[in-house]
């Protein structure tokens, strides 16, 4: 067997791969291989893909709850009057409206339209913001925020502290009995907890579809609150590799795959995180592009396909016209295990994105066809309040 | 009847000048839940290094070389509606392709089984 021809999103993270920058360890690392987990390279770090395997633990999830340690994301705190004006100058939230604890998905923004990150943001109270940014460019952002936020900005990057999601529909179940009170969370929503004299913060949030939450702990405090949640009987340790299957048949978008500076809010079809008064207003870069395309439509749209056959077609593979033309491409694609069919995010040209549009796909020479579907692939079951 | 191994993972059964390709307990445990495989048409003439089946898994595809040259006898079209077949039972009903083998000085170079157990206990 060759190598693997064709990696998936986890082998294809820019400082993920081995080589010349030595790979970081989890706080927990010794933690997933105690429990079986398979280490691979991501964003890094070195990283669970799975521990009994992929499909399984997919499953697992959507039927039960998983845990996962997704302790590379960077955790950032800024503090100082007047931040989230200062935060507003770069990413196009609305956040000097936004409630406090409640969590808002925003978009780092280059000046030429693009997206430099995407991530979530949480005003803690007055003059603090909590912000979680994608593990691959955390480094890059810390040094974008130091670089265009006023000084008198505080930035703190919690190093000291572990990213845990516990994920699925038994999660609320399972988590009430660690840390009573959490199910009174709704989704999209904070607050902060108190387990074995450590301070975490809970979001009712995550990264699959499923309800869930996610929970910052202080490293000291991590293992044993990974053991607490693992102990209960809906809940197993599950991997990026599922991470990656769930946020596919979710529409969540992928940073450094779906979304890059080269894809726009309007492209990516994230115009949810474009808030009204800012769309008015302008203040954050790319502004006047991103105006311009919703008013004429941008060029290319993110649409999800479900791909005849059984052969999965993956980031990478072209989207062709009549005449076998490039005109998109695919950036994430894979089996999907709830539907048992191969899906895929792909940009395709506004006038191929409604659903029920055929598309033609190429990979490694051979022709596939798929039909644009609405997303998401499956229903999301966040517990919204009134609920 | 001899069973051979390749450094790439693949076990080739020979009876005769007929021999059976499939791909080993070890590569469908790294590889994991398998989702598509596609096997050579019957006449189709491979030589030894061609790529000659895809296997995809949930995770990646991977390409399965041709152990040995020859012309392909038969693919196993069973894999076709359930390509979990070669995790369940890889060395078995999850073979990949027959072939006839155009030179069987080819096997001189493959592993046996205990030289192939002993390779992969030092990956």
């Amino acid at each position: 067997m060759s190598q693997q021809i064709q990696d998936q999103p986890l082998g294809g993270d820019p400082e993920g791969g081995e080589g010349e920058i030595e790979l970081h360890k989890l706080p927990l690392d010794q933690w997933h291989r105690n429990k079986g987990g398979r280490m691979v390279p991501f964003a890094g770090y070195e990283m669970p893909v799975q521990y009994e395997g992929i499909m399984a633990e997919h499953i697992w999830v959507r039927e039960h709850a998983g845990l996962f340690d997704v302790s590379h994301m960077g955790q950032l705190t800024f503090t100082g009057e007047g931040v989230e004006a200062a935060l507003e100058a770069l990413m196009p939230a609305d956040i000097q409206a936004a409630k406090f604890s409640h969590p808002v998905y925003s978009l780092l923004m280059a000046e030429n339209g693009g997206i430099l990150d995407d991530l979530m943001l949480t005003r803690i109270k007055e003059g603090e913001v909590y912000m979680v940014v994608n593990g691959a460019c955390k480094w890059d952002d810390i040094a974008h925020f130091r670089e265009f936020l006023p000084d008198e900005i505080g930035l703190n990057h919690m190093e000291d502290h572990a990213l845990l999601a516990l994920q699925g529909p038994e999660a609320a179940a399972a988590l009430e009995r660690v840390i009573p009170g959490v199910s009174a969370l709704v989704f999209m929503q904070g607050a902060a907890f108190q387990w074995q004299g450590h301070d975490l913060w809970i979001s009712r949030s995550g990264y699959t579809g499923e309800d869930g939450f996610e929970i910052s702990v202080p490293v000291d405090g991590a293992e044993a609150l990974a053991d607490a949640i693992t102990a209960q009987p809906e809940v197993k340790p599950i991997g990026l590799g599922a991470r990656d299957s769930l946020r596919l048949e979710a529409d969540l978008p992928l940073y450094g795959h779906d979304l890059d500076t080269e894809t726009t809010p309007v492209a990516a079809a994230l115009g949810f995180a474009l808030k009204k008064r800012r769309r008015e207003e302008g203040g954050f870069p790319g502004h006047a592009r991103i105006m311009l395309e919703r008013e004429n439509g941008s060029i290319l749209k993110r649409v999800g396909l479900i791909v005849e056959g059984r052969q999965p077609v993956r980031e990478g593979g072209l989207v062709v016209d009549a005449d076998g033309n490039e005109v998109g491409k695919v950036t994430s694609g894979g089996f999907a295990p709830t539907l048992q069919k191969p899906i895929a995010m792909a940009y395709v040209p506004a006038a191929s994105a409604e659903p029920g549009t055929k598309i033609t796909l190429a990979q490694r020479g051979k022709i596939h066809s798929a039909e644009v579907v609405k997303m998401p692939f499956v229903a999301h079951k966040y517990v919204r309040k009134g609920a | 009847m001899s069973r051979y191994f390749t450094e790439d993972h693949e076990w080739i059964d020979v009876d005769g000048d007929t021999a059976t390709v499939g791909i080993t307990e070890y590569a469908q445990s790294q590889l994991g839940d398998i989702v598509f495989v596609e096997v050579p048409d019957e006449g189709k003439v491979v030589s030894k290094g061609d790529d000659a089946a895809v296997v995809e898994s949930v995770k990646a595809a991977s390409d399965v070389y041709a152990p040995v040259s020859g012309t392909v006898i038969e693919g196993n079209e069973a894999l076709a509606d359930n390509p979990a077949l070669v995790n369940e039972d890889p060395e078995g009903e999850g073979w990949f392709f027959k072939l006839t083998l155009a030179d069987t000085s080819e096997l001189d170079s493959l592993m046996n089984d205990s030289a192939y157990q002993d390779y992969v206990s030092k990956l």
